[in-house]
């Protein structure tokens, strides 16, 4: 089975504890850090594949903790400087995200109905189509 | 006899701030509305514009001299290599050049992340660039090799020169087989699954006047963001009119321009490294070209609309990598806009490449421009060869 892909959420209070120590240590898990960062107000977000037989323990660790844990969710997004509008990626959208807008030809995207397939991603021909963890 | 004017008139009515302009789209509702004489006696100017991939595309770069001097005979700008069979440091940095260590197709669909394009839209956006040169030395020019970086304000000149522009019109690509297929109209799904354009139609510069009466070496046009001149025909230049089956005009096809201007004005969001999945780097092109309306017969091609132009429809499995000659049939440039065309009985949905909002901005641009009265038309010195000229291409035979 895949890892987990998490993202985790630390408070001020919180940010200071070693606690991937915790989870290699006394839940036995196999930790990689994709993303961590803490902001000036000491609050951290940690983005996280992890895996092991007792995942589901160590889960409970951090929310012990008070670690908010969510499952990670991609998002795809426009850079409206690089998109030049010329509509290449519409039919390649399966979702219905990125269309067109009649007569004005403008392209729209529609993050709420994006499926995160990450087709517009290969398909620009500008490369104005980002995905943001 | 309808009205008759000439460059000189026009220019002096610009001037005066005098001069009637209105873009290619504007100019097909004003001849519904009020008729060919009419709009023609009124209208000194039509301002046409289209904003996509451009692959004959490149710039000629003069780097100055170093201490010592090189006579580069090898130069990459960041990592991207520049023709240099010219003069010392001179070098001509094509749009469809990709590193030597790109991937290519070899892990395929390759990317393309990165090519000529790419290079000149990082000039143009004033980054700085890595040049790399390498030489065998000589007597007058000893240094062996240079690496420095360089904006477009450090060098002498760069000049946009794309020997083949603003195809007159293009094909609309299918793919029949039964797998994708990764071309330069894109990324097509198979059996039918889209239908790929490329040109602003009704915008289209050389779709406005297909007789090239108007349009020859010399015309000033919209480059880049800047300022450009019409310098010969583009390569493979090959004008002639879409007939439908029972012989009537329903657009035209096959002229090219070779253009070139200053490009230390121009913009880069006029000028955008462009990367087509599986097939590779490009530039992706802005340009427009005024319209003098000399007269009413100048007028009625220039107020062509989207209706009234055709693209034929070719498949990019088979007809097209093997040279085989016919299509599947000619659509409107209204029905690709629409978003869905009828292909082999079936219903098949569309998409451009070539930025349709981005060329009526051009027309507005250029239109504002000569309004200002900063924009003079450019008289052509000689026009260039029309449909009349019957020029059609060669082949090329393995012998």
């Amino acid at each position: 089975m895949a890892p987990h892909k998490i993202v985790l959420r630390f408070t001020s209070s919180t940010s200071d504890r070693p606690i991937i120590y915790h989870l290699v240590k006394d839940y036995d898990l196999v930790v990689n850090i994709v993303k961590a960062k803490i902001n000036p107000h000491l609050e951290g977000t940690m983005v996280l594949d992890l895996d092991g037989e007792r995942y589901e323990e160590g889960i409970q660790y951090l929310r012990d903790q008070g670690i908010s844990v969510h499952p990670l969710t991609q998002e795809v997004v426009r850079n409206h400087d690089r998109c030049t509008s010329c509509g290449a990626c519409t039919v390649h959208c399966p979702a219905g995200a990125l269309y067109i807008e009649r007569p004005s030809m403008e392209v729209q995207f529609n993050g709420d109905k994006c499926v995160v397939c990450l087709q517009c991603l290969k398909v620009c021909p500008v490369r104005a189509m980002e995905v943001r963890i | 006899m309808g009205v008759e004017r000439t460059y000189k008139e026009i220019n002096a009515r610009i001037k005066a701030g005098k001069a009637v302009v209105l873009t290619a789209e504007e100019v097909i509702g004003k001849v519904r509305e009020q008729g060919l004489a009419k709009t023609a006696a009124e209208v000194d100017v039509v301002t046409t514009g289209t904003f996509g991939p451009m692959c004959s595309s490149g710039a000629f770069l003069n780097f100055g001299h170093s201490s010592p001097r090189i006579r580069m005979s090898k130069v990459w700008l960041n990592g991207v290599p520049a023709y240099t069979g010219i003069a010392a440091v001179d070098a001509y940095i094509g749009a469809t050049e990709i590193a030597e260590d790109d991937p290519a197709n070899n892990n395929y669909p390759g990317e393309f992340r990165y090519g000529g394009g790419h290079v000149i839209e990082d000039l143009v956006a004033g980054k700085p660039v890595k040049l790399e040169a390498l030489s065998y030395g000589t007597d007058c020019y000893p240094r062996r090799e240079i690496e420095t970086t360089v904006t477009i304000n450090d060098i002498n000149e760069a000049i946009l020169f794309n020997p083949r522009n603003a195809y007159q019109n293009y094909n609309c690509a299918v793919n029949l087989s039964d797998k994708t297929i990764y071309t330069y109209m894109g990324t097509l799904k198979p059996r039918l699954g889209n239908a790929n354009y490329s040109t602003s139609g009704q915008l289209s510069p050389l779709m406005k006047d297909p007789n090239f009466a108007t349009i020859g070496i010399g015309t000033r046009i919209f480059l880049g963001g800047g300022i450009g001149y019409v310098v010969w025909n583009g390569t493979q230049h090959f004008p002639g009119w879409l007939k439908d089956g029972e012989g009537n005009i329903i657009g035209s096809a096959g002229g090219t321009l070779a253009v070139l201007g200053d490009l230390k004005q121009m913009k880069p969001q006029w000028l955008r490294g462009t990367s087509f999945q599986g097939y590779g780097a490009t530039l992706t092109v802005g340009l427009g070209i005024p319209i003098p309306i000399l007269n009413e017969e100048i007028l009625r091609y220039a107020a062509l609309s989207d209706e009234e132009l055709h693209a034929p429809v070719v498949d990019y499995s088979e007809g097209y990598p093997n040279r085989v000659a016919g299509n599947l049939g000619l659509v409107s440039y209204a029905q690709l806009k629409s978003g869905k065309i009828i292909v082999q009985g079936k219903e098949v949905p569309t998409a451009p490449l070539s930025s349709y909002p981005k060329a009526r901005e051009i027309a507005h641009i250029l239109k504002q421009w000569i309004q200002k009265g900063d924009f003079l038309l450019g008289e052509p010195v000689q026009l260039l060869p029309g449909p009349a000229a019957g020029l059609t291409g060669k082949v090329l035979e393995i012998k």
